[in-house]
């Protein structure tokens, strides 16, 4: 039986020849990730069973992005907990203030992942990176602790959705309304320890930036990773970074999928998420009227270059609506400059919006954007549960940063065609 | 093993958002996580757990971030067992590596909150006690068995 490009990077990994679908293995890592939420929790397990050396110091990224520039006491202990165990085990990627981005933003802009790796990341959405042909998935602290250990991960080998897409996306439709489409159409366990594999003629009109996004939400259907078949739009991207040489995988013709979906790109309207699930989506021409009093551009899964510009066309020469609150984070220190350089930061600086250092912060209700009781936010970001930025009376709409920047301009959610 | 205490009944796609609110990430410390637990959706949960309680969810529990400090959370509540439909993931995983029992159990829906359960974690089985009737559930692969039996995933590559 032939082999997913899922299966075959773990089967490389693990040292074997061929793996099949519910195989439990070990697997060696080419890189571990940690943030200033999870690290914490794995140094603490790291030093409770004893360990004092981390396999390789080149092999693990610490991105202080979740609540920095530190929130409060508590998270700075945090950060600092992070920073002496960096500077002791001298590791080689470690972002603080100053140099660092929202960590799946970072790591690709980086160059720290390429085509063929295994990652691993003390992140739900470390699955990002599958975008660029890696095998990359999200695992929980002691994980973190055991990857920083031994540089190895346990993985059961998953079975895969395979996603053809075809036909080419229409104007204002980009990454984020493919996935929510695709989410809305599978569900928020639709993919349940499954891969999603992404291929087809229609990835020829998805640049990185939208794949980066895409893959980043296969989580949010509950997949262990997405994965983008490498392309020239992939090499060329890597290229430019040109830090690891690329291996590529791609999948055997008679590899077996637990189901295909072919998908249309053509098809897909601006689609907006509803809270209080992914799972809850509308296209655009479906929302009907609703009020906000809150956007947030920015995020791992929204904070990229092109993101910020079309964000910057939309909101050129506008200003936000009254009564709504706009902040815009750019999700890497480069991002941030590119948009002062490009004139983006002026541009939203005019209209009335708030532009931040790249943070986590609102997407997860730390800090830096947080809702009162029945507030809604329309939100680039990737989840909308209950609570998720802040009272749990408030309310998550995700949407591109086309939709996001169209409704901060009229002040309920609207296609960004209403505004240009 | 044996387990045996009272039912805290939740729905599908239970996130770890709502198990361990992220405003509360600012520490990983194991009590001050317990005593936030479930808090957006379950306010009082805090209050009525007693140690050797078992939640049971739906379908996807645990579904969302990675965060650990929710297994974390659950088990220094008091909780013993979580019983589900189905886990996501990660929290799967997680729920492993730091020693929560987890069950993967079709039969959630005939479980009600306050219903007094026993489980044998040697056969799989779970009485309930309240209504007389027992369930299955799947065990664990043997790859994980090992896992817990060496005590963790740490201890298993020392």
């Amino acid at each position: 039986m032939g082999m997913t490009m899922s299966q075959k990077i773990l089967a490389a990994h693990a040292g074997l020849d061929s793996v099949k679908p519910g195989q439990l293995i070990m697997a060696d890592l080419d890189l571990c990730l940690g943030n200033d939420i999870t690290t914490p929790v794995a140094i603490n397990e790291f030093t409770k069973a004893g360990f004092t050396e981390v396999f390789d110091k080149d092999k693990i990224a610490l991105v202080m992005d979740h609540f920095t520039p530190n929130k409060d006491i508590k998270a700075a202990e945090q950060c600092k907990q992070c920073r002496e165990f960096a500077a002791k085990h001298e590791i080689t990627h470690y972002y603080d203030v100053g140099c660092m981005g929202v960590e799946h933003a970072l790591l690709p802009e980086k160059g720290l992942v390429t085509a063929g790796e295994l990652v691993i990341g003390a992140d739900s959405h470390t699955c990002t990176y599958g975008a660029l042909g890696a095998f990359s998935t999200g695992v929980g602290s002691t994980d973190l602790a055991a990857g920083m250990a031994r540089g190895k991960a346990w993985f059961k080998v998953p079975e895969a959705l395979k996603f053809v897409l075809t036909g080419k996306k229409s104007p204002y439709v980009s990454g984020k309304d493919v996935i929510l489409h695709i989410i809305g159409k599978i569900g928020v366990d639709g993919a349940l320890y499954k891969s999603m594999e992404f291929t087809g003629p229609g990835l020829a009109d998805l640049t990185i930036d939208d794949r980066l996004c895409m893959a980043n939400m296969a989580i949010e259907a509950g997949g262990k990773n997405g994965i983008f078949e490498v392309d020239e739009v992939t090499l060329a991207y890597l290229k430019e970074r040109e830090i690891k040489a690329p291996t590529v995988y791609a999948a055997d013709a008679d590899a077996e999928y637990a189901e295909v979906y072919e998908i249309d790109l053509a098809e897909i309207r601006p689609t907006v998420a509803f809270p209080h699930l992914p799972e809850n989506t509308k296209t655009i021409d479906e929302v009907g009227e609703v009020k906000i009093d809150q956007v947030v551009i920015g995020s791992c899964t929204n904070g990229r270059i092109s993101d910020m510009a079309v964000a910057a066309e939309i909101l050129k020469g506008k200003k936000v609506a009254k009564g709504v609150r706009a902040i815009i984070i750019p999700a890497t220190q480069l991002i941030y400059k590119q948009c002062i350089e490009l004139g983006y930061t002026s541009i939203f600086l005019d209209a009335g919006c708030a532009v931040s250092t790249p943070t986590c912060g609102p997407c997860l209700g730390g800090y830096m954007g947080i809702l009162a009781d029945g507030e809604r936010c329309v939100a680039t970001t990737n989840r909308n549960f209950i609570g998720r930025m802040g009272h749990t009376g408030s309310e998550v709409y995700l949407a591109s940063p086309a939709v996001a920047a169209a409704s901060a301009v009229t002040g309920k959610i609207s296609a960004p065609e209403e505004v240009m | 093993m044996i387990s045996k205490g009272f039912i805290h009944k939740y729905g599908d796609n239970i996130d770890t958002d709502v198990i361990i609110p992220a405003r509360y990430l600012n520490t990983s410390d194991h009590k001050e996580l317990a005593s936030h637990c479930m808090v957006d959706i379950d306010a009082d949960f805090v209050n009525r757990v007693k140690g050797g309680d078992i939640m049971v969810g739906g379908f996807n529990f645990g579904c969302g971030s990675s965060r650990e400090h929710a297994p974390i959370a659950i088990k220094a509540s008091g909780i013993s067992c979580v019983i589900a439909k189905s886990f996501a993931r990660i929290f799967y995983r997680n729920a492993i590596n730091v020693g929560l029992p987890i069950l993967e159990c079709a039969e959630t829906d005939r479980i009600e909150a306050g219903d007094e359960l026993e489980i044998n974690f040697t056969n799989g089985e779970i009485h309930n006690i309240t209504k007389g009737e027992t369930y299955t559930t799947e065990p664990f692969p043997e790859f994980i068995q090992n896992i817990i039996a060496k005590g963790g995933l740490l201890n298993s590559i020392k």
